[in-house]
């Protein structure tokens, strides 16, 4: 039920806040307004109002088009409404209902000229495939595969054509299954039933979208299973307006759009930053003592370990685990290394603050340790007063809020956008591992007067390489992640990685470093095209975790080696400064190149390859590779 | 404490957009700009999950005004057991 009179108050709040410019207060109140009473009217109050934020808060664009065999109107708001409070400013192109396979065919299409940044491809079983799904009973089991093969053929054709003509991110809605098959229970005695037909639908399309860069699969059928398949058809909207989904669940369907879109924005957590008491555990440590706290396989202990094993699940994605909690160090400590029903250990913890300082002030401190904006943090807190807090002092952090009863904690952390991710990288399920090597490096520097001594003593290699296919998702990875050591901030998708690397004049390069403690991975990516003698770097970047140490220094030395090979005078290298990226800003100049212009803040640095050179600094041992184009 | 046609009309504001104070009993898709079929729609839709309620496709039509769609809701909620 609406509490109107609140919720009145807040719109009005609202409005005044950005009648008089208080942007912050506004958007902090909207999200408070969506968080309160997420349903459709409160949907199209928080779309017009966002929309009267744009410039004032940092939203990320992306556009949209939605392609569909049903009304799927009334999901859109939704979809607006929450990417809004999540900090995405969606844009939207609706198909024409049911005309997707002219839109897709056709490079003249609506479709195209919107220059989507993703496409959503919503067909229903009962449109695509009516003989799976309303006259299975009349089919032959022969021609059941012929069925199968024919959507399957469809979807790999659309794919295709689709690719051809656009280098978009692409989801696909696998196909949902009957509630009642038509032969019943007897469906499930055999290996080629309805449902199991269905299915090897699916299995088909999986496999079709893996064939290409930037297709993904939504799993429609797991989805509408999740919520349960009753509860989330409407028959008789269908019948009469066409819309399959009852009014309870088209927030369910916006928000599973969101899970891709998050990633693909760029809206990601890179680490999460936990509480400790009632959170991790339930109980006080400092109060309830070891034996006191509740942490274990047996309930009530068992809800904590399950958003443990969340955690974990998570860490394996690549974000980072942090603590920040209120306590005594000891007593923390104590549960983490003698508490038999923990699987959290402190060695999966990249930094912690377990002090008494406010958290706003900690979460700063975290996110300088570990190297990232604090934008990249999210935020797990049982306690609605720290959250609050949080929220107004540090709005960029995504605070999760968590519902009162721990059973839902570990279901609400997996169900969090920001900890998708659509392609995994060795580097993302080793990362734990990398900082814990990082720590050891950080003692061992210290133990060195001289910088040079350290660099020699590490053993650190270089390997760089043109861009190949194993290569392209994390090229392309880095240039989306990479915020500080970035002179152009292009973020380019894995489609426009392989594209440029195969063009002829485009020099895709990627260094990979490893040292004594371990090996870093791919960290850095140089792309450079030749303009007549001139050859122009396009981006120019490295993790910030192997910054100062020369590593930036062999990549352009190699950038410059290669324009130098193939006949280029002069090197050009811009700087297009963000909030972000002041530790590249003096990087050209250090480097021997010379302002050649600027216009505005952008700077163009220009180095001469006939007279000068850049020398690769010898403690580092530089393989390159003259390998194979992506 | 708001009557059933207050929360109604707040939910219309959102929809269509308009303040509250601008919408009246007699408010429909003829004096209000923003009332086209598809915002109809989710005006529909938005009223079924704020209560809790599934229109026919019969009421649907007939709501054409915003006393119209109060009067729909309160039968529903009064019928229904809550």
């Amino acid at each position: 039920m609406t509490t109107v009179g609140t919720a009145a108050e807040l719109r009005e709040e609202i409005d005044s806040s950005i009648a008089s410019g208080g942007s912050p207060a506004a958007y902090l109140r909207l999200r408070e307004l969506w968080r309160s009473e997420p349903n459709a009217g409160t949907a199209a109050f928080v779309v017009s109002r966002c929309g009267k934020l744009r410039g004032k808060i940092p939203f990320l664009p992306h556009r949209v088009a939605l392609l569909r065999s049903f009304t799927a109107e009334p999901a859109v708001s939704f979809l607006r409404a929450e990417a809004f409070v999540m900090g995405i400013d969606i844009a939207v192109h609706l198909g024409e209902f049911n005309a997707y396979p002219q839109e897709i065919l056709d490079p003249e299409s609506a479709l195209y000229h919107f220059s989507p940044d993703t496409v959503i491809l919503a067909v229903q079983t009962r449109d695509l495939a009516p003989d799976l799904w309303r006259d299975y009973a009349d089919l032959e089991p022969s021609v059941v595969g012929e069925a199968i093969d024919r959507v399957a053929g469809s979807f790999r054709n659309w794919i295709t054509q689709f690719r051809a003509h656009s280098t978009a991110n692409l989801i696909v809605h696998s196909l949902e299954k009957p509630a009642f098959p038509a032969f019943g229970v007897l469906d499930a005695q055999t290996a080629g039933g309805q449902s199991a037909s269905i299915e090897k639908v699916n299995c088909a399309l999986r496999a079709i979208a893996s064939e290409f860069n930037g297709v993904y699969v939504l799993d429609y059928d797991g989805l509408v299973s999740r919520h349960g398949r009753m509860h989330w058809s409407d028959e008789k909207k269908w019948l009469t307006v066409r819309l399959p989904i009852s009014a309870n669940y088209l927030g369910q369907l916006a928000h599973e759009w969101l899970r891709f879109l998050a990633p693909l924005s760029g809206r990601i957590a890179k680490a999460l930053v936990v509480d400790l008491d009632n959170t991790l555990w339930g109980g006080i440590i400092g109060e309830d003592g070891m034996a006191g706290i509740r942490i274990g396989a047996e309930y009530p202990g068992a809800h904590y370990q399950a958003l443990q094993r969340t955690l974990l699940d998570i860490a394996r994605r690549g974000i980072l685990l942090a603590i920040c909690s209120k306590n005594n160090a000891e007593d923390a400590m104590d549960v983490f290394q003698n508490h038999p029903g923990m699987l959290l250990r402190p060695s999966h913890f990249a930094a912690m603050r377990v002090n008494w300082s406010d958290k706003a002030a900690n979460l700063r401190e975290i996110a300088a340790e570990l190297n990232m904006g604090i934008d990249a943090l999210a935020f797990l807190d049982d306690n609605p007063a720290e959250r609050e807090l949080v929220k107004a002092q540090l709005p960029e952090v995504m605070v999760i809020e968590l519902p009162d009863d721990p059973v839902q904690f570990a279901s609400t952390v997996r169900d969090f956008p920001v900890f998708e991710r659509l392609k995994l990288s060795e580097e993302d399920r080793q990362r734990t591992e990398l900082y814990a090597s990082q720590r050891e490096r950080t003692q061992a520097e210290q133990s060195f007067s001289n910088k040079e001594d350290f660099y020699v003593f590490l053993q650190q290699q270089a390997e760089i390489a043109p861009a190949q296919p194993l290569t392209v998702a994390r090229i392309a990875q880095l240039t989306q992640k990479t915020n500080q050591f970035n002179l152009t901030t292009q973020r380019y998708t894995e489609q426009q990685i392989a594209e440029m690397s195969g063009r002829s004049g485009w020099d895709v390069l990627c260094i990979r470093v490893r040292d004594r403690y371990g090996d870093h991975g791919l960290v850095g990516v140089a792309i450079a095209r030749d303009q007549d003698a001139d050859c122009l770097i396009d981006t120019f970047l490295l993790s910030c975790r192997v910054i100062g140490r020369s590593v930036e220094t062999a990549l352009l030395a190699t950038v410059a080696e290669r324009a130098r090979a193939r006949g280029c005078a002069r090197l050009l290298g811009r700087f297009l400064p963000t909030k972000k990226n002041a530790p590249a800003r003096n990087f050209y100049e250090q480097h021997g190149f010379r302002l050649a212009s600027q216009s505005g803040p952008e700077m163009l640095w220009s180095f001469d390859l006939v007279k000068d050179k850049i020398v690769s600094p010898e403690w580092m041992k530089l393989m390159v590779e003259n390998g194979g184009r992506a | 404490m708001n009557t059933l046609f207050e929360q109604v009309r707040s939910i219309a504001s959102d929809v269509f957009g308009l303040p509250a104070n601008q919408l009246t009993a007699d408010s429909s898709p003829r004096n209000v700009e923003a009332w086209d079929s598809t915002q109809h729609l989710t005006f529909i839709l938005a009223l079924e999950e704020a209560f809790q309620i599934r229109l026919s496709p019969e009421e649907i039509e007939q709501a054409q005004t915003l006393g119209e769609a109060a009067r729909l809701v309160e039968n529903k909620t009064l019928s229904q057991p809550r």
